[in-house]
């Protein structure tokens, strides 16, 4: 489905991916891991063509998009939907414009069915009578969710998750760890995860690649990776101080 | 010694690159808002939204502008042409500056100040939050959404503030001068009429939307290229408005060469 092929790119002097090669597979969801700072999100900024690696290639279903005009990437960009870190909601729109967003844009369907379409959404991600609220006061959760129902509105194929759970209490991590587990299985989709919790490693991800200087050192299922012997792999997994992985 | 010499050409050459990304980098977007400016869908729903922050809601800030600037023309005039008895071509010398000059020019600067800081702030904190790369992702172009409308709107509703302003300064001219000074009032206007033309009033319009343009564009601009979370929305702003208010002046005096 998206395929990388000897990626690289640096900031300034800065290193951040180093001939990184990677195939995500289709139908399930796939967790990019590794320390944070690492790149994963310079990853997944490519697999979408928000960023331009220096050189290799980005290939989504069968399509080279670094070597594509605006025009061309933006007809690829619909196949995908994303949920940022922070969720991104426009802090100007309410709820129902933020989901509505996508379909105003690209379709020419009629108020009532937007309306319709936007509460259909907000429903399979857990929320309803909230589509009037500004983003101002929705919870970190809920923005997430609402993110989430505006990732999902154009029925993409690929969704890409940037530390869903991070910021969150224990319960709404497990709750949006449900959440993205349902949305790929009821709709079919390919996920890319990123994240470094490790309980949702284990419940969210089919397959885990992880992120090391650059380069995916290891990718298997949870519990391939769980048996490897891979010393990097071991210390992030077990979350020790002593290991290759140095903090200071 | 040759140590320090290649320090100096590196700081230098660093400089230069950093000048020519930069004006790299504004001609590229100048480019993209043209061709974006002509390209449907026109988003009307955003333009009007940008004209009612840039135009109606300075209005105050405008007005009371304005008018002291005319009041104390007026009053600055009165004392200097009173040495040789002229006291009744103040009227058209504030007419004149007003309409030439101080309308346009300050107008520009506030705005600037309450608008064009506002646009790079807001543009910036987008930036920071990763909104506009969600525009990106939605396949919609941000220039098309958040920068057009703005400068549209800087461009339409500027010379619409300037006239505004011209009217308020020359009544306070008027309030000043005929009011409180005993000015005559038939050679106040007589005086006004036969020295201000409509093309002093039309080029300092074309100026106002010249000046439109640039501060809608470099407030743009800046919080386009913020990078850095809150400490870089500020310095964002900061650049914005400064750099706004230099290029303003810079051009008025150009404009003015080619203009009169």
């Amino acid at each position: 489905m998206i395929e990388l092929f000897d990626l690289h790119k640096s900031f300034g002097k800065q290193k951040v991916l180093d001939g990184l090669n990677l195939t995500i597979r289709g139908g399930m969801t796939t967790m990019i891991i590794g320390r944070s700072g690492g790149g994963k999100s310079v990853l997944l900024k490519h697999m979408i063509g928000l960023l331009r690696p220096d050189s290799g290639s980005v290939v989504v279903c069968g399509k080279d998009i670094t070597r594509m005009n605006d025009r061309d990437l933006n007809e690829e960009r619909k196949k995908f939907g994303m949920l940022f870190q922070e969720a991104a909601l426009f802090d100007s729109m309410n709820v129902l414009e933020n989901v509505a967003f996508p379909l105003r844009e690209h379709t020419k369907k009629k108020d009532s069915e937007i309306r319709r379409i936007v509460r259909d959404r907000l429903y399979d991600v857990g929320l309803s009578g909230v589509e009037e609220k500004m983003p101002s006061e929705l919870s970190g959760g809920m923005k997430k969710r609402v993110g989430l129902a505006r990732a999902l509105v154009m029925q993409p194929e690929i969704v890409l998750f940037d530390e869903p759970t991070t910021g969150l209490d224990p319960v709404m991590s497990e709750a949006i760890d449900r959440l993205i587990s349902d949305t790929q299985r009821n709709f079919n989709l390919t996920c890319v995860v990123i994240s470094h919790d490790l309980k949702s490693i284990f419940t969210v991800a089919h397959r885990i690649a992880m992120l090391y200087e650059g380069k995916i050192i290891a990718e298997g299922t949870p519990d391939e990776l769980k048996q490897s012997d891979n010393d990097v792999v071991k210390q992030f997994l077990k979350g020790s101080l002593e290991g290759p992985i140095s903090v200071m | 010694m040759i140590g320090s010499i290649f320090a100096v050409l590196d700081r230098t050459g660093r400089s230069v690159i950093h000048v020519l990304e930069e004006l790299g980098g504004m001609l590229f977007l100048f480019v993209s808002i043209a061709r974006w400016a002509v390209s449907p869908p026109f988003k009307i729903r955003q333009i009007m939204k940008q004209m009612e922050f840039v135009g109606v809601k300075s209005l105050f800030v405008v007005i009371l502008t304005g008018l002291f600037t005319g009041m104390v023309s007026a009053l600055q005039g009165y004392h200097g042409f009173k040495m040789f008895s002229a006291e009744s071509l103040v009227g058209s010398t504030v007419a004149l500056a007003m309409t030439r000059e101080l309308g346009p020019v300050l107008t520009s600067l506030m705005v600037t100040a309450r608008a064009g800081s506002a646009m790079a702030a807001e543009l910036g904190t987008m930036k920071v939050t990763e909104q506009i790369d969600a525009l990106y992702v939605m396949a919609s172009n941000p220039v098309k959404h958040l920068i057009v409308p703005r400068v549209i709107a800087g461009v339409i509703m500027l010379p619409a503030l300037t006239i505004v302003s011209d009217f308020v300064g020359i009544f306070g001219s008027y309030f000043v001068g005929v009011g409180l000074l005993d000015i005559n009032k038939g050679m106040f206007i007589r005086n006004m009429t036969k020295f201000v033309d409509l093309g002093d009033i039309y080029n300092g319009l074309v100026k106002a939307a010249v000046f439109g343009l640039i501060l809608s564009f470099i407030g743009c601009y800046k919080g386009f290229k913020t990078t850095g979370g809150a400490e870089g929305v500020g310095k964002a702003t900061t650049e914005a408005v400064v750099i706004s208010a230099i290029t303003i002046l810079i051009c008025d005096y150009f404009l003015t060469a080619l203009m009169f």
